[in-house]
């Protein structure tokens, strides 16, 4: 597989210095069930641009959410790294001890939730809280008080001092994501772990968020891990988009070549089920016919090809590799991209 | 806040009410005329029907109840039957030492239960796990009148540690009078507040809240004492609470056991004699206190959690 051992190289010459921030290089991860041992992900080679917002899509059970986990050590506890590395400076995350880990989280590595609703201490004010994750800062309380009042500011929630003597049931969903997000950029991440934070909120919540994260991403300048299954609040934030199926990375590119140009079957099919795209009145939303396939065992060949159009005799037997694309960056994990095939 | 606890207050004094007043109907269903019981088997009638009016007892049963209460409401709960000495002066010296007993009964095994709860559920399906459940479901199941029994003929029969009998006098003497029966009182409850805490546990470290935190590099320690044991103990609090009604009903038990002053000796001891007054004193007392009690453990709860405080 060419790519990966081009990424490989490139890391491990220029370190710290070069534009990527994490270096995901064939990472397997396995859950351990009472049926079996789930190949969750297999082979993931993906990188986080520095100071960029990597968007992360797919359907749900496509690992998106678990690949996000496993940067910032927090898989549950049947889960574990079967293979690969994720380099972050000369560090290979995959390999650190708890100790290692918590040194990391909250300081280097951030992350939002999902559900607003429930990722806040219900019993602690929110300045408590806000002031408990400014542990490491030896500065007094005031300055931690002064820091907390700061980021809610940043993040718009009005009338900031009053609201850290509030508790989490006290604000509305909207409200409480913005105090993650506070306190995730309070912490000054170099990267940002989103994982679906406005899945849980309504739709015109969900552009408020999604424009806050990108301004405060842009003041900021850290990267951002951005997960999520609306492609819409994806084009809207993204830089760049991985495009994952059935625990593997099978589109990745610049967020306009994917949006514009997308070549795997898999990502067509994607934006042809977004509502927001569908042009004529239809009954029925389209959806892609067939579900998933069994992770347990995961088919030789293309993961897809069971609900792929295009699919044919050469997809039943190889496992596809990234194919480079037209696009600077894209690539495409699937046989109709491969420029032999073309020719042939 | 404050109108929620008058409210609590107003329906207490209704409750108490409540079960002061189906006790008395129960002594009056009972065979045994008290003023029989007071003269003897060799009183004449005119004597029992003079003693009966004197007593109240010749009156409808309504006009009993309501001269009963307006009785208590001025502080008097009557007289004992033989000596004629004041109910409250009595229940009064005998209270201290069941809620002495009991009291120290709660502390120590809700602290080694919360201790033992959590534990377990930290170390979930480790030997320590397994083997503080058998343990906990043991206590549980094990009546505190048997453990009292055992507890005698081991520590006091046998090893000699500890006195068996009476309250003692003296500090010292007291707290080693204590140790026994607030041990055979506890026990139980070690497993109840165990169990509890470590279900409670178990659902909390599940939460996203745990989670969020770990993610900002809080320590394990932290995370156990302010986002799963700060939640995790409500609801061992309420068991407490509602657990003082049975701590009562322990607590005669085992003053008897041990020959020891009480409310739960003075109870017995009363319902033996047919001592009425004194038993519906003492009744009105310990409903009242276990009443109170899970006021008290509600208004914690209150103040430990914002969600609840909110909706008082």
């Amino acid at each position: 597989m060419v790519p990966t051992a081009l990424n490989a190289a490139a890391s491990d010459v220029s370190g710290a210095a070069s534009d990527t921030l994490v270096s995901i290089e064939g990472l397997s991860v396995d859950f351990d069930t009472g049926r079996g041992t789930v190949h969750a992900l297999r082979d993931i080679d993906l990188e986080v641009p520095r100071g960029k917002v990597l968007g992360l899509v797919g359907e749900s059970g496509c690992g998106k959410s678990t690949l996000a986990y496993s940067l910032i050590g927090l898989l549950a506890e049947n889960a574990r790294v079967a293979g690969g590395a994720i380099r972050m400076g000369d560090q290979d995350l995959t390999r650190l001890g708890p100790a290692a880990w918590r040194d990391l989280r909250g300081r280097r590595i951030a992350m939002i939730f999902q559900d607003p609703m429930t990722a806040l201490n219900p019993v602690t004010t929110i300045g408590q809280q806000m002031l408990d994750i400014q542990y490491r800062d030896k500065t007094g309380r005031a300055a931690k008080r002064a820091r907390a009042i700061e980021f809610l500011e940043q993040v718009q929630i009005p009338d900031a001092p009053a609201k850290l003597d509030v508790y989490p049931h006290q604000l509305s969903g909207g409200m409480r994501q913005r105090v993650c997000i506070a306190m995730a950029l309070l912490t000054q991440p170099d990267l940002l772990i989103a994982d679906e934070p406005t899945t849980a909120l309504d739709a015109t919540l969900e552009m408020q968020i999604v424009s806050l994260l990108r301004d405060l991403q842009r003041k900021f300048g850290c990267s951002v891990l951005f997960v999520s299954h609306h492609l819409g609040t994806v084009a809207e934030l993204c830089d760049e988009v991985a495009v994952m199926y059935a625990g593997e990375v099978v589109e990745y590119g610049g967020a306009r070549a994917i949006f514009h140009t997308p070549r795997h079957p898999y990502t067509q099919a994607l934006f042809d089920c977004d509502p927001a795209r569908i042009k004529e009145a239809t009954r029925n939303l389209p959806t892609i016919p067939g579900t998933l396939p069994d992770l347990r065992q995961p088919p030789p060949g293309c993961a897809y090809r069971a609900r792929c159009p295009h699919g044919w005799a050469r997809c039943e037997r190889e496992h596809p590799p990234l194919y480079a694309g037209a696009a600077e960056g894209q690539q495409i994990r699937c046989h109709l991209a491969d420029p032999e095939e073309g020719a042939a | 806040m404050l109108f929620y606890t008058a409210q609590r207050l107003v329906l207490s004094v209704v409750i108490v009410m409540v079960a002061v007043s189906i006790l008395k109907l129960m002594l009056h269903v009972v065979p045994g005329d008290p003023a029989v019981l007071v003269l003897g088997p060799r009183a004449t009638p005119e004597l029992i029907e003079r003693t009966r009016e004197a007593m109240g007892l010749d009156r409808p049963l309504l006009v009993q109840l309501v001269t009963f209460f307006g009785n208590i409401f001025r502080g008097d709960l009557g007289h004992d039957v033989f000596t004629g000495r004041a109910v409250s002066r009595i229940v009064l010296e005998q209270l201290p030492y069941t809620l002495i007993l009991i009291t120290v009964a709660i502390m120590w095994s809700a602290a080694l239960g919360i201790v033992l709860g959590a534990y377990s559920a930290l170390r979930r399906n480790t030997w320590f796990d397994t083997l503080s459940g058998i343990v906990s479901v043991g206590t549980i199941s094990i009546p505190a009148f048997v453990m009292a029994l055992y507890s005698v003929l081991v520590f006091a029969v046998w090893l000699r540690w500890l006195p068996a009998i009476g309250a003692g006098e003296g500090f010292v003497n007291s707290i080693t009078h204590l140790i026994l029966p607030a041990f055979a009182i506890g026990v139980s409850w070690v497993g109840y507040v165990a169990r509890m805490v470590r279900a409670s546990m178990l659902e909390i470290m599940g939460q996203p809240h745990v989670r969020m935190a770990r993610a900002f590099g809080l320590s394990e320690r932290r995370i156990t004492r302010s986002h799963i044991l700060k939640i995790a103990v409500l609801p061992a609090v309420t068991l407490i609470g509602t657990g003082v009604a049975h701590l009562f009903s322990a607590a005669v038990f085992v003053e008897v056991i041990f020959a020891r002053p009480g409310i739960g000796a003075l109870i017995v001891q009363a319902v033996n004699e047919r001592n009425y007054p004194i038993v519906l004193g003492a009744v009105l007392v310990t409903t009242g206190i276990i009443v109170l009690a899970t006021l008290i453990s509600d208004l914690v709860i209150a103040l430990l959690d914002p969600r609840q405080r909110e909706e008082l």
